[in-house]
């Protein structure tokens, strides 16, 4: 009886540390009891000013933290030398050079990216970060320096220029789980659409003429159609139009009007057409660089 | 070369990269193994009490260990704690602490295991020889013990040596990391890089982890007779 009871004490406690823990490690974005008190613990933290540094800490230190993809080919990559680079990096290190410090970069995965922030073992993060409703209740976006929207490609010899131009049973080659799905299920139910769980098999359908069109990315459709030939990206710009904007934690304002100080004088010195001539001139070619581009402060003027 | 992509690892310093990125890769495993080892078979003897507080402290370890996903962990450490209390610790010493937390919980399980197994008239008859207790340790129990840990926590090592790919989620770029960012950078120019890069770190993970295969062979062939 004794031994059963131990045992069964000791799951319990088990249990219930574990979910301790979890919880307060969880999204912040999860509304039970138990995380809204980790997320107090959190703010208390901010307000003790442990979380981030601001911008005067920064400059001391001599050193400015910027979270990147390292392996996202051309936005945030490392190059046969073991160095950064890509058009997300030419930033990082025109901040840096800007604040007059050094730069130093840390790997950063897409799902760990607002984690990084909200510990503040990132300053800023620039890792093609979508800017996104939910996203910017957990951290602070600067001003965007980059568009993305959906694009459909499709063969030369029927272009489609408009979705209106899809006949009953013309069909459209989507990627499971990506927006462009959700959008076209949403906005566009008449069209049928053709799903592939993964890119490979999307771009082999597509390429054997198994649908009239592939709607995803547009940076992803115009990459594609540069490397082969026979395709053109008809529509450039679907629906919802997102943006790449860095981002700092939540509440780090000095950094954050550094930033967009800094970005629009950047912008109105054309620094991110440069930019794009360097790093993303070569994957998605002249004619897409207005549409992909923005020039910080000068984003109405587009 | 080319078909295979293999040409991508002797451009720059690719080649060194990798090295670099594997001996990341077995710093981390090697330092957690020795604190698992040595904690393990402390705790594993403390696992053997029979004192109920022991008991739960052992049990709700142990389920922990088994429970929790070792990425969940990692976040826990890195992340978690600079949340709760602000400490910062870094992401190698997170990794480092995460990997002993779990290879002390499972080492201690092998040792209990091994120890329970050592039939109680071994004890009774080194008693009837006139040893003490730490005699009998000494001279009965742990060499048989050791005995039979050796297969067993020869795959916890290799799990833990294969495991550390899961760093690179807190931002530690090890020899995984750069097999990809050698991938992704060379994604237009040689798209098979894929093959022979993950071909590459299989064959580096084989020779980390044979060595200590043909060791353990080897202590079991010797300590048999």
């Amino acid at each position: 009886m004794k031994k059963k009871f131990i045992g069964i004490a000791a799951v319990a406690a088990a249990l219930v540390l574990a979910m301790g823990v979890l919880t307060g490690c969880g999204s912040s974005s999860s509304s039970s009891a138990a995380s809204a008190s980790a997320s107090e613990s959190a703010s208390s933290a901010a307000d003790s000013g442990a979380v981030f540094r601001t911008l005067d800490e920064i400059k001391d230190s001599g050193k400015l933290v910027i979270g990147v993809f390292s392996d996202k080919n051309p936005f945030g990559y490392v190059d046969e030398n073991g160095e950064y680079a890509g058009y997300d990096v030419e930033l990082a290190n025109k901040l840096g050079e800007e604040l007059g410090v050094e730069v130093e970069f840390v790997s950063t995965e897409a799902a760990s990216r607002v984690e990084f922030l909200q510990t503040g073992k990132v300053d800023i993060i620039l890792a093609n970060f979508t800017v996104t409703p939910e996203r910017a209740e957990q951290v602070d976006f600067a001003d965007p320096y980059m568009n993305v929207a959906l694009g459909v490609v499709s063969h030369n010899d029927n272009v489609i220029t408009s979705l209106d131009q899809l006949g009953p049973d013309d069909q459209v080659i989507v990627i499971t789980g990506t927006t462009a799905e959700t959008y076209l299920t949403k906005n566009y139910p008449d069209i049928k659409l053709q799903k592939y769980d993964t890119y490979a098999s999307a771009k082999t359908a597509f390429e054997n003429k198994n649908g009239v069109a592939w709607a995803n990315d547009n940076t992803e459709v115009i990459a594609f159609a540069n490397q082969g030939e026979g395709y053109t990206v008809g529509i450039e710009e679907l629906g919802d139009f997102d943006t790449i904007a860095p981002a700092v934690s939540k509440g780090n304002d000095t950094l954050l009007a550094w930033i967009n100080e800094t970005m629009e004088k950047l912008g109105s010195e054309k620094f991110f057409h440069a930019d794009y001539e360097k790093t993303l001139l070569d994957v998605y070619g002249a004619d897409y660089e207005d549409t992909l581009v923005v020039e910080p402060g000068q984003a109405a003027a587009k | 070369m080319e078909l295979l992509g293999l040409d991508v690892l002797f451009k720059g310093t690719n080649m060194a990269r990798m090295l670099g990125g594997l001996w990341v890769a077995v710093e981390i495993s090697l330092i957690s193994v020795v604190i698992s080892i040595v904690l393990g078979l402390l705790f594993g003897v403390f696992m053997t009490w029979k004192n109920p507080v022991a008991r739960v402290i052992s049990r709700v370890y142990l389920e922990i260990v088994r429970i929790m996903p070792q990425l969940v962990l990692m976040f826990i450490v890195f992340f978690g704690a600079t949340r709760v209390w602000g400490i910062n610790i870094s992401a190698e010493v997170s990794s480092i602490i995460v990997f002993s937390f779990w290879g002390v919980g499972e080492m201690g399980d092998l040792v209990r295991g091994a120890l329970t197994s050592i039939p109680k008239h071994q004890y009774e008859s080194a008693a009837a020889l006139g040893m003490n207790k730490a005699q009998t340790y000494y001279h009965i129990v742990i060499p048989q013990a050791v005995r039979q840990l050796i297969p067993m926590s020869i795959n916890l090592v290799t799990r833990m040596i294969k495991t550390t790919s899961l760093v690179m989620m807190i931002g530690v770029v090890e020899v995984m990391k750069v097999g990809q960012q050698i991938i992704e950078a060379n994604r237009m120019v040689s798209p098979n890089a894929v093959f022979g890069i993950y071909g590459i770190i299989l064959l580096m993970y084989f020779f980390v982890c044979w060595p200590i295969s043909l060791l353990a062979s080897h202590l079991e062939k010797k300590w048999s007779n």
